[in-house]
């Protein structure tokens, strides 16, 4: 009974979300365009499944992985796991006594990163717009690694508490560089995946890991520091996406050029 | 008996048939093994650091296992739903309004596309309330409920008109074929020189601001309008000119908050 209130409740808020935009889309369609919409059987269909997905997706989120993952972040970011070890396990450098919270930090950002919906949509396009040259699985891991590697830097950094301007300006140099030397092609699909990169299922656990660690650490401000994390996480898969297809290029040169010194 | 109903006869017409049918199971299966195999990483480190390194039982097992399968279904739902209504409808409309060929309706229907998806997306409305309180704190506005409130909605406003502002810019950049990295990297630039200027409480949230604005549904829907555009429109390539959108939706907040967080 519980469980079916709750999917009540967010299908109500999941429609309230979805009702602007299907306003727009057929309003411009109606008033503007002037034409029918194609299939719109299936049209409609296919939006209730996306409707009801999602409310599924928040639900299970909401139930099986949100509290877990909330509470996880909070002991391992508590003072107790940190400090607490009475045999010394954990080394007396300062910013390496969170070694598991960086490791921590990145395996979730990559694992929620893979389940992300919204990367998903733009991974499967990219694979139709590139006739499978760009894969699903490859786009999407590669943007995830990105996120997890950025989510670790974003920790350390509130371990280390340097401000949040001087790696992101040094993340941009990066991609500056990285841009002039890519392959063409890839560029703007590598800084798209900046953005799809932290939504549903990612901002949750990631902000709580960063709320938990700005609380524990002394002199961190929970509300200054919290903050930041996501944009670590939207700008390294920029850098990653864009590294994939610079190891896909250099590694079919040196294929090519091997076959022709035979 | 006719030859064709014994069933210890194998028949060639019922093989392909057999065949057509299993195909067409595997096909209906694929997005739940994909969502299945995007779940298991999830499930890897919660159980890793659960009961290794936290050395702790899983609580509440029966509910999670129960929760994890309602994920497994709505990712495959969603995914089957994307390409029924969100990808085809998003491209058909940038093909009808290549074809009407009005410029204008075009990018006031980026705008408003950018602008209303955005000015209710409930991850922006939980960060300007927190942002307002933050400057309630560091007595940037006095600390009323009413001046948090319309801190925090002007905030809102200020974000969903940067995203709307980023899409008539990214449609505009489509229909000219201009490459997309000057635009970014002219945008980073900018984010470089607002950050020297802005107040330092306004920076995090300006920057995380980028990341929250474009939600799930938004995202495929603005990903096919920027692909159905480089389709219809003659020379322009899918792959180069189709993708960029977002990357200028999630651009434009940081600069214009930051923007916000100067005047305000």
């Amino acid at each position: 009974m519980d469980g079916l209130v709750g999917f009540g409740t967010t299908l109500l808020t999941m429609l309230r979300d979805i009702f602007p935009i299907a306003a727009i889309l057929f309003g411009f369609q109606a008033l503007v365009l002037r034409r029918k919409i194609k299939n719109p059987a299936r049209v409609a269909m296919g939006m209730v499944l996306v409707l009801l997905g999602l409310t599924l997706f928040l639900e299970g989120l909401e139930m099986a992985l949100f509290p877990i993952g909330r509470l996880m972040a909070q002991q391992l970011t508590a003072p107790e796991f940190i400090y607490g070890s009475a045999d010394g396990v954990l080394g007396a450098i300062y910013w390496a006594d969170f070694l598991w919270i960086y490791a921590f930090a990145a395996a979730i950002g990559f694992a929620t990163t893979v389940a992300e919906p919204a990367l998903m949509a733009v991974a499967i396009k990219a694979n139709q717009v590139s006739g499978g040259t760009i894969t699903v699985r490859g786009l999407r891991y590669a943007v995830a690694f990105g996120v997890a590697i950025g989510v670790a830097v974003g920790a350390f950094r509130i371990v280390t508490g340097t401000p949040l301007h001087w790696f992101i300006i040094s993340g941009y140099v990066v991609v500056i560089i990285q841009t002039i030397f890519a392959p063409k092609l890839i560029i703007p699909l590598a800084y798209d995946s900046g953005g799809v990169t932290t939504s549903t299922v990612t901002v949750p656990l990631v902000a709580a890991l960063g709320l938990g660690l700005a609380e524990t650490i002394p002199g961190r401000s929970a509300i200054l520091d919290g903050f930041g994390l996501i944009a670590f996480a939207s700008l390294f898969p920029i850098i990653a996406v864009m590294g994939y297809a610079q190891i896909g290029e250099f590694r079919a040169k040196r294929l090519k050029r091997q076959s022709e010194k035979k | 008996m006719h030859p064709a109903d014994n069933p210890l006869v194998s028949h060639p017409h019922k093989k392909a048939r057999l065949a057509a049918l299993l195909h067409k199971v595997r096909k209906a299966a694929e997005p739940l093994t994909e969502s299945a195999l995007a779940l298991v990483p999830i499930v890897l480190v919660v159980a890793f650091f659960q009961l290794l390194v936290l050395q702790q039982p899983i609580p509440q097992l029966g509910k999670m296992l129960w929760g994890l399968l309602q994920v497994l279904l709505g990712l495959a739902l969603f995914v089957r739903g994307l390409q029924m209504a969100l990808f085809p409808i998003g491209e058909e409309m940038a093909y009808n309004f290549v074809r009407k060929g009005s410029l204008w309706w075009l990018l006031i229907f980026a705008f408003a596309l950018g602008f209303g998806t955005t000015v209710a997306e409930p991850a922006l409305i939980a960060i300007s309330e927190e942002a307002a309180r933050i400057a309630a704190a560091g007595q940037v506005i006095a600390s009323t409920q009413e001046a948090q409130n319309s801190y925090a909605i002007g905030l809102r406003l200020t974000v969903a008109l940067a995203v709307g502002i980023a899409l008539v810019m990214g449609v505009f950049r489509i229909l000219k074929g201009w490459p997309v990295q000057y635009l970014i990297i002219g945008g980073y630039l900018g984010v470089v020189i607002m950050t020297f200027f802005a107040p330092p409480e306004i920076i995090g949230i300006a920057y995380d601001s980028g990341g929250v604005t474009t939600s799930t549904v938004t995202v495929p829907l603005v990903a096919a309008l920027g692909i159905g555009l480089a389709h219809t429109i003659h020379g322009r390539d899918p792959l180069i000119d189709g993708f960029g959108l977002i990357a200028f939706a999630s651009l434009t907040p940081m600069i214009f908050v930051m923007a916000f967080g100067i005047l305000y």
